[in-house]
């Protein structure tokens, strides 16, 4: 993680012996790791490999407990607006997953 | 907000501590505790836990998601003053495909379409080629404070802290589009920025303003936040800034400027960030609006940002509460507090004026008179005479929040 802001000198000037012109260098950054994994249970391996494609598993761990019509919800959104590549016959098995895993019945929510 | 550590976040921050420690090639110690994500807070509503993450350029900041990154500020950072320092300015992205290296010298700002003469701007030939104009000006984030809604919605769960207040240095957009010069027929201005989907069929994220709105002279292409670059972030080398609208116009790491003759009917503006065509852009909690509009300025709101719940003031001797009130542009005429839960409500001092699109300070000393529990309120009122609802307004995406605020305090002998 760090943040190069040093300055590059044109060589060229030099030669012209009229000034020595300072510009940024290009601006990098480098982003810390994701840290949030899916919580494992039957179907976390379409959670894994079609929603990680796009996106960390933070934008399903951090939602509220949604009920089954809203994740299935979710899910058409990302397949026909977003293009995710799902294939039908994994939907709703990974509506099943999140409903389990992230619905008003998980874990998360009965802890609160 | 407050700070907490459950068993099941230790585990997951002692894996963000391992990742950066490797990261760094670090054996652990002093140095590596620095830099892990030791730190959770947990905002006020379910499932509302979060880690502090460093960023580059940045100070902890609540991480939402990671990828794309989405970090929101702590609430305290607005009780440091009413300027949002860049370290501390929340980060939004809707694509992962963001931009991680950007050379000033290279970048190209493209303006094109219905204009008579294309352009091709670097950074510098901004600086060089138009006036300066400067503007303070908040940002937020349509769906600030979506994790208060009640019933809960679907989307990114923020608290309070996706909004921020910064001196944006620039040029006025009318200047470059006039250089250009816009083509009789042109109906709207387009914007696209270097942050790209993962797949293809992902919809780039473009936004588009009215041409009346674009030729406003206050909407500025801004290259320092600050007195300083952007952060790579918050749009290096180049943002829109459309003071008084939601952040989700102030397109970052633009380099396409497009005028067009027809609607812009991309994803970003036909299909998300729509609000309900409703007065107060609501309709009864847990229903579909019936139809849509896209999202405009912001709605009136205010905050308490020197107390927090939780606190405790002392009876019979003055406390100087103080906060925040900010409008979509009328400007902020009157902030009203509350020491009883709304039945009694005294004018507050409003602090200096630094434009009409900034965060307006307000103070007021009271002494609470006996020992027990407060609610204290906050409401504010624009020039036009628009205020905050006491009751929270809905609506299907959780956007514009701005009900009335309550902290509750104690008050102790």
């Amino acid at each position: 993680m760090k943040t190069n802001r040093k300055f590059a000198w044109y060589a060229g000037v030099y030669a012209t012996g009229v000034a020595v012109t300072a510009w940024a260098a290009p601006l990098k950054i480098e982003l810390p790791p994701e840290s949030v994994v899916f919580k494992n249970a039957p179907g976390a391996e379409i959670a894994a490999g079609q929603c990680l494609l796009c996106h960390s598993a933070e934008y399903i761990t951090t939602q509220p407990p949604l009920a089954r019509a809203a994740w299935k919800a979710g899910v058409e959104k990302m397949q026909l607006k977003y293009g995710a590549p799902l294939p039908a016959e994994q939907v709703e098995a990974l509506v099943d997953y999140l409903t389990k895993s992230y619905g008003p019945d998980s874990a998360a929510a009965s802890s609160k | 907000m407050r700070s907490s550590q459950s068993p099941r976040h230790g585990l997951i921050n002692r894996r963000v501590f391992l990742q950066q420690t490797a990261w760094f090639g670090l054996a652990g110690g002093a140095l590596g505790s620095k830099l892990s994500a030791d730190d959770t807070v947990t905002l006020p509503f379910a499932n509302g836990e979060r880690s502090l993450v460093k960023y580059p350029q940045k100070r902890p900041l609540i991480r939402l998601t990671a990828r794309p990154p989405q970090l929101e500020t702590p609430f305290n950072v607005f009780n440091e003053g009413v300027i949002t320092p860049n370290d501390a300015f929340f980060v939004r992205y809707h694509l992962a495909g963001i931009p991680l290296e950007v050379d000033v010298e290279t970048l190209r700002v493209e303006v094109k379409g219905k204009v008579d003469t294309p352009l091709s701007l670097s950074v510098a030939d901004l600086k060089k080629g138009f006036e300066p104009a400067e503007v303070v000006a908040v940002n937020q984030c349509s769906g600030n404070s979506r994790g208060f809604s009640n019933p809960r919605v679907p989307g990114g769960q923020l608290g309070n802290g996706a909004m921020g207040n910064a001196r944006w240095r620039g040029v006025r957009l009318k200047d470059v589009l006039e250089k250009a010069g816009v083509a009789a027929g042109a109906k709207q201005v387009v914007f696209n920025g270097l942050d790209k989907p993962v797949i293809g069929k992902t919809p780039d994220f473009i936004k588009s303003l009215e041409l009346d709105h674009a030729l406003d002279s206050e909407v500025l292409l801004a290259y320092e936040m600050n007195g300083e670059d952007l952060p790579m972030l918050n749009g290096y080398p180049l943002r829109l800034v459309v003071p008084g609208y939601y952040g989700t116009y102030w397109v970052k790491h633009v380099n396409e400027i497009t005028v067009v003759d027809e609607a812009f009917p991309g994803f970003w503006m036909s299909a998300a960030y729509r609000i309900p065509d409703t007065a107060g852009a609501c309709v009864p909690p847990g229903t579909a609006a019936k139809s849509t509009v896209p999202i405009g300025r912001f709605n009136v709101r205010s905050f308490i940002t020197s107390l927090a719940d939780g606190a405790t003031l002392p009876a019979q001797r003055e406390t100087l509460v103080r906060g925040i009130a900010f409008d979509g542009g009328a400007g902020i005429s009157e902030v009203l507090f509350s020491a009883d839960g709304g039945r009694v409500w005294n004018a507050a001092q409003l602090g200096k004026d630094l434009g009409k699109y900034s965060f307006r300070e307000w103070t007021i000393a009271f002494a609470p008179a006996a020992t027990g529990a407060l609610e204290l309120k906050v409401k504010a009122t624009n020039r036009l005479g628009e205020s905050q609802p006491l009751e929270p307004l809905w609506n299907p995406a959780g956007y514009m929040r701005n009900v009335v605020e309550t902290v509750k305090v104690n008050v102790a002998g």
